[in-house]
């Protein structure tokens, strides 16, 4: 990593933990390996989220699993494929130098129990709770829209950790606001905003659906200004920590998200499409764009959109 | 309008030829101009609606003097399987090509190749570049069994179209033809009386092991075609990894230097829900 990059302009907290710069890799992106998470540590990234795991291991769904799209967006339903807690503790559990949130997902909150137990053990930073998965049946998305459910999962994770739990909300039946609300009541330290958004892309060729689950999650720039939105909505209303998610390609993308009220920022799909090198990129952007405007530290950006 | 620059956008081709190779294995040959200009080594992914995407390494055919872009399957599991019956004129998706390719050093002057199965694919293809380049070239080809020995025909017209010593040697398991044996093995005797530069191996991961080993014991250097499981082809998902490398992006060929670091080639691989297995050999 640039050593120009290593600026301390760029430090920041969220909800007690402290990260070298805001960019931080978003769950379900290379998510299962230790030696890709010091890979992409090292390429940069300020924190990485873990693909979302479950108690049993998870091997989601036939090919086509991601269906690309002209404007630098992608359509998933991967299927919430994962090697399940016990395998991926004994993964992470080399773990010493990466800033790893564990990102979890259930469908009870015995599940959560069971999990945030056991990694609470590892060398990570935090969790974050995936209920707003929007593809695939009684995880995800289903249990985001219970707010019975959404109010005992955060607590069962809460009483087993004593590490931060952020939730990761999207854009389903149930209000986003109402839902991060029973979320923050129940203990959130966070809120991560957005997961991909429900989706469909046919073939004109041969009237097929092209993903074998046939409706995936929109992500990438498509999403972008939905994410803002919400992000701008979340961070007015509430005091956490809001994590800004959807469509960040580039430095500007990731100021505007910050400029919403985004305490950091995660990616995905960008890396797609320009590689691990992102990471490094967008730091150096913000950090050109701080120095040149005359700020002192990125901090300073967050929410400055809510005086106007 | 699509953007038709795009690889990675699914695209529509339609089966011009399909080609019997073996009776398990078939050739679909079809139109595209990014498939013929691929490189030995690149692989597409292959979308058979409405039952699986599969990686499949791109092939060239000659079709009435005219190039055409092709695959070579096996019949295996359900997706493999329905490719394999597959008929001239149905369509099937595609996008790539994907991965990097085999390097062929400068003033390379021989080189040995080794190759089993599907496998074949790209090394039959950088077999005949380096025919064309007059690189001498030596091809092992190895099959559990005489009928399932890929593209014999191909290569004798390769070897017959050339004048240098180049060769093809054939090892089978159960010895019905050729040598009867592994292809490492029948390296490893060739490799005692002839010297070669570079040695290139794609097919069953402990025989690219077995290469790996008798490159370092002859100081050969080699270059190997790994396979993982792959979903996305794109460096998103990272079903395809190998310790802190990516098949499909920083691969799918790694050569000895990059061989040495990665623990897991030979050793374990990621099933589909991304928990490792182990070879056994
Ligand atoms: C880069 C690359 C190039 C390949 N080239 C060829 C080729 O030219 N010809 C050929 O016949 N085969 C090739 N394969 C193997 C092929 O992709 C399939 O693995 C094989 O055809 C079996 O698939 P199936 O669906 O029939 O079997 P299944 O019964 O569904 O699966 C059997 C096994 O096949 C493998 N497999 C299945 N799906 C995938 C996948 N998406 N990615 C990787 N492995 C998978 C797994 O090991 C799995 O356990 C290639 C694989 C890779 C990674
Ligand atoms: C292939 C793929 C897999 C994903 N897997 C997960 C997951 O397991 N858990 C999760 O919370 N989000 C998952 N997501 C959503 C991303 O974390 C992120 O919220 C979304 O892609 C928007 O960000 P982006 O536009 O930067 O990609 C996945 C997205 C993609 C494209
Ligand atoms: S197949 Fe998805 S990262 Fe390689």
């Amino acid at each position: 990593m640039g050593l120009e990059i290593e600026s301390n302009m760029l430090n920041l907290e969220i909800a007690g933990i402290s990260l070298r710069n805001p960019a931080i890799l978003a769950s379900g992106f290379l998510g299962i390996s230790q030696a890709i998470f010091e890979r992409i540590f090292d390429e940069g990234a300020g924190a990485v989220v873990s693909k979302s795991i479950s108690k049993y291991p998870m091997e989601g769904f036939r090919n086509p699993t991601v269906v690309v799209l002209e404007n630098k967006s992608y359509i998933n339903a991967v299927g919430l494929s994962n090697p399940g807690h016990e395998s991926f503790y004994e993964e992470v559990s080399t773990n010493d130098k990466v800033p790893l949130i564990v990102s979890l997902v259930g469908s009870d909150p015995s599940d959560f129990e069971v999990m945030t137990k056991k990694f609470n053990k590892s060398r990570i930073i935090g969790f974050e709770i995936n209920l707003s998965c929007p593809h695939v049946q009684k995880l995800g998305m289903e249990v985001g829209d219970d707010p019975q459910m959404v109010k005992s999962i955060v607590k069962a994770a809460k009483s087993n950790t004593t590490k931060p739990v952020f939730v990761k909300v999207g854009i389903g039946n149930t209000n986003l606001i109402d839902i991060s609300q029973t979320a923050i009541n129940a203990g959130a330290d966070g809120i991560t905003a957005i997961n991909t958004i429900r989706a469909m892309k046919i073939s004109i060729d041969n009237f097929n659906p092209i993903l074998s689950n046939k409706i995936g999650g929109l992500s990438g720039s498509s999403i972008k200004p939905i994410a803002i939105r919400c992000v701008y909505e979340l961070s007015k209303k509430f005091s956490v920590p809001i994590i800004g998610c959807g469509g960040v390609s580039n430095w500007e993308d990731a100021l505007e998200f910050m400029i919403a009220g985004a305490t950091s920022f995660q990616l995905g799909t960008a890396m797609g499409f320009d590689g691990m090198s992102i990471f490094n990129s967008i730091n150096s952007g913000i950090l050109k764009y701080l120095k040149k405007k005359g700020y002192q530290s990125v901090k300073e950006l967050i929410g400055r959109s809510h005086k106007y | 309008m699509a953007d038709h620059t795009n690889t990675d956008i699914l695209r529509f081709v339609r089966i011009k030829k399909v080609i019997e190779e073996t009776p398990t294995i078939r050739t679909i040959v079809f139109e595209d101009e990014y498939s013929i200009a691929s490189m030995p080594g690149q692989f597409l992914m292959v979308w058979i609606p409405p039952i699986e995407e599969l990686p499949m390494s791109v092939g060239i055919e000659n079709v009435e003097s005219c190039k055409f872009a092709a695959v070579t399957v096996r019949k295996y599991g359900i997706g493999s399987t329905a490719l394999y019956h597959k008929q001239v004129g149905d369509l099937i998706g595609i996008r790539g090509p994907y991965g990097n390719c085999f390097s062929v050093p400068e003033n390379l002057r021989n080189a040995l190749l080794i190759g089993g199965g599907t496998g074949l694919v790209p090394l039959v293809r950088l077999f005949s570049n380096l025919l064309h380049d007059q690189i001498q070239a030596s091809l092992i080809m190895g099959a559990r069994t005489k009928d399932e020995i890929l593209f014999e025909h191909k290569v004798q017209e390769l070897l017959a179209d050339n004048n240098l010593s180049d060769t093809a040697a054939f090892s089978t398991d159960d010895g019905t033809y050729g040598f009867n044996g592994s292809t490492v093995d029948l390296a490893e005797s060739i490799l005692v009386s002839k010297k070669f530069e570079i040695m290139y191996t794609c097919g069953p991961e402990l025989m690219m092991k077995g290469v790996q080993k008798l490159g370092e014991r002859f100081s050969i250097p080699v270059e190997a075609s790994l396979e993982r499981y792959m979903k996305c082809a794109i460096g998103i998902c990272g079903s395809c990894c190998i310790n802190d490398k990516l098949v499909c992006r920083d691969g799918t060929i790694f050569d000895s230097m990059n061989l040495k670091q990665l623990t897991e080639f030979g050793f374990s691989y990621r099933d589909k829900s991304g928990r490792p297995s182990y070879f056994v050999s």
